[in-house]
């Protein structure tokens, strides 16, 4: 008998090998050399040959001290905080709106996923398009309303609310779905007898789908949570984190420290990698443990 | 409210949400001596095709790439996450649960951290701008998905036409690959369409591993067209459309699989 469960054991991690193997090499290992490159003082020629000087945590030290930090990590939480709240709540009203079945309603919900399914750079491309100072469609809209041309992308009172808006635009179909899929599970009886009690409309959303959805809905949140901390497409493609910093994330900042300058500062880049890594972790690790308690 | 009003309300909504989507049709067709006028053409009415033009002039190599970089996703990521999924959903090995942890850990971790860390490896091993280093890197974004969906479908599947094979005689690996895949097609589809999805849909990984080389995929030819001075809106518009094909395809032939992918935990990077 042992025998035969060691057989199936070999054979349940020979299946399993590659993976493994794929997970070390192309997962453990990118992620060491990131926290290598952290801890290490690195020039353009010394990345290259890779004998740069052990420098402790100067990096971090570093990131800090620079002027940058703070606006990066208030921007990091104001975006991914009101783009959370917009999404859930926008979400959160269509799911209810779509529920009541109604004639259409199965493909209108599937064209709502066609902005979650686009590449990250067409929304992003489309959006700096219509949010153009002189020729965009919002601010000629807007002026039909005898408002001001705004200056969405190149003033910094705006470029954040820019880049939020065309996020919470990419972030409401997930919310939709996952939000609806949990309506469904909520037995048609109870709103019945609710009904029988007087209670429709507002106050059985209330007292009976918030509550019963709550479950859902954290696990939505705390996705929409480690997702949108990582954002980094759209904001680099529509605003560069600029104009000065305005719109700069934990995540544009990492990439432009690394990238975006002529000078690749990849030690002090990695650090503030690792800083949004030890973020996302945090809210990644409170999603499992809610998400186990429920099951 | 009746049943007419809600569908109503409903295609109103829809249109709103889509109004983007709409906005970039139009401006592909738009001339550019129309591009910056006032009022702004609502409707392609004096519409052009000089974007689809400058699309097919320019962009098809960048096109190529995308298809080919996203076809090798797609296979790698089969390739290593099916036999994974069997063995977590029928096998039992022991630290299961260590590994599916691992799995949804590794979804959440930031791609622009990823990409620091293989861009000093691949500097190093000499495999920045090339096809298979891109695919490779491509593929972190779907193969802990890909191993989750497996795992999730096969686990349904019913143990005894694995026994009733096994009384046959066929080895694990026969099983696997004559009775467990053939049953799997589903699996297969969904795991397929959003890896190719995301790797056409790439851009931190292109952007800095790709960047400087001779194949480079459609997010950079797009990005590179944002960035010229002499913005033609009609042709980066044009080939955001072209771009946003295989998400539409997938949205009409594969609904019901896009719907299941997105409730099964999968975000999209």
């Amino acid at each position: 008998m042992t025998s035969v469960r060691r057989a199936r054991q070999l054979a349940a991690w020979g299946f399993l090998a590659p993976v493994v193997v794929y997970l070390l090499a192309f997962y453990a290992y990118p992620l060491y050399r990131n926290l290598d490159l952290s801890l290490r003082h690195y020039t353009v020629r010394s990345f290259v040959r890779g004998d740069a000087p052990f420098s402790g945590l100067d990096n971090y030290r570093t990131i800090f001290a620079d002027p940058s930090f703070g606006p990066a990590l208030l921007h990091t939480v104001v975006f991914t905080g009101v783009s959370l709240v917009f999404q859930f709540a926008i979400g959160m009203a269509l799911a209810v709106f779509f529920a009541q079945n109604f004639r259409l309603s199965a493909t209108l919900r599937a064209l709502f996923l066609v902005p979650w399914l686009l590449p990250l750079i067409v929304s992003a491309s489309t959006w700096s398009w219509m949010l153009n100072s002189d020729s965009g469609i919002v601010n000629w809209t807007l002026g039909l309303a005898g408002v001001d041309p705004v200056n969405w992308l190149t003033s910094p009172r705006w470029s954040l609310v820019s880049v939020i808006i065309a996020n919470i635009w990419i972030g409401v179909p997930f919310n939709l779905v996952v939000l609806y899929s949990g309506l469904r599970t909520i037995p048609g009886e109870i709103y019945e007898a609710a009904a029988l009690d007087g209670a429709s409309g507002w106050s059985a959303f209330r007292r009976i789908t918030f509550p019963l959805l709550r479950p859902v809905s954290a696990i939505t949140l705390l996705l929409g949570l480690v997702y949108t901390l990582k954002v980094f497409d759209i904001i680099w493609i529509m605003t560069r984190g600029g104009p000065v910093d305005s719109s700069t994330t934990l995540a544009t900042w990492s990439y432009r420290l690394s990238f975006g300058n002529l000078l690749p500062q990849f030690g002090p880049g990695a650090a503030v990698g690792n800083l949004l890594i030890v973020m996302a972790l945090i809210c990644g690790l409170i999603y499992l443990r809610i998400q186990r308690r429920q099951a | 409210m009746t049943r007419h009003l809600r569908t109503g309300i409903g295609v109103v909504l829809t249109a709103i949400m889509l109004f983007p989507v709409y906005w970039m049709i139009n401006v592909s067709f738009t001339r550019d001596t129309d591009m910056r006028a006032s009022p702004p053409h609502l409707f392609p009415v004096d519409g052009t095709l000089e974007g689809y033009r400058a699309v097919l002039d320019q962009q098809l190599p960048y096109l190529g790439t995308s298809l080919l970089v996203g076809l090798g996703t797609v296979l790698l990521t089969v390739v290593l996450a099916a036999p994974a999924g069997y063995s977590l959903a029928k096998l039992r090995p022991a630290g299961r649960p260590a590994i599916t942890f691992v799995l949804l850990i590794a979804q959440m971790i930031p791609g622009i951290i990823m990409a620091m860390g293989f861009y000093a490896i691949y500097l190093k091993a000499g495999v920045l701008n090339t096809l298979p280093g891109l695919i490779l890197a491509d593929s972190t974004i779907a193969v802990p998905f890909g191993v989750l969906i497996f795992t999730a479908f096969m686990a349904g599947l019913p143990d005894e036409l694995l026994q009733a094979a096994a009384i046959d005689g066929a080895s694990r690996w026969r099983t696997f690959v004559s009775v467990v895949m053939p049953v799997s097609r589903n699996a297969v589809v969904t795991v397929s369409l959003f890896a190719f999805l995301w790797a056409w849909s790439d851009f931190i990984f292109a952007s800095t591993l790709a960047g400087g080389g001779a194949h480079q995929p459609v997010t950079l030819g797009i990005y590179h067209y944002i960035g010229n001075n002499n913005q033609q809106w009609n042709a980066i518009m044009a080939t955001a459309v072209i771009a946003s094909v295989p998400a539409t395809i997938l949205l009409v032939i594969a609904q019901r699989y896009v719907a299941a992918g997105v409730t099964a935990g999968a975000v999209k990077d």
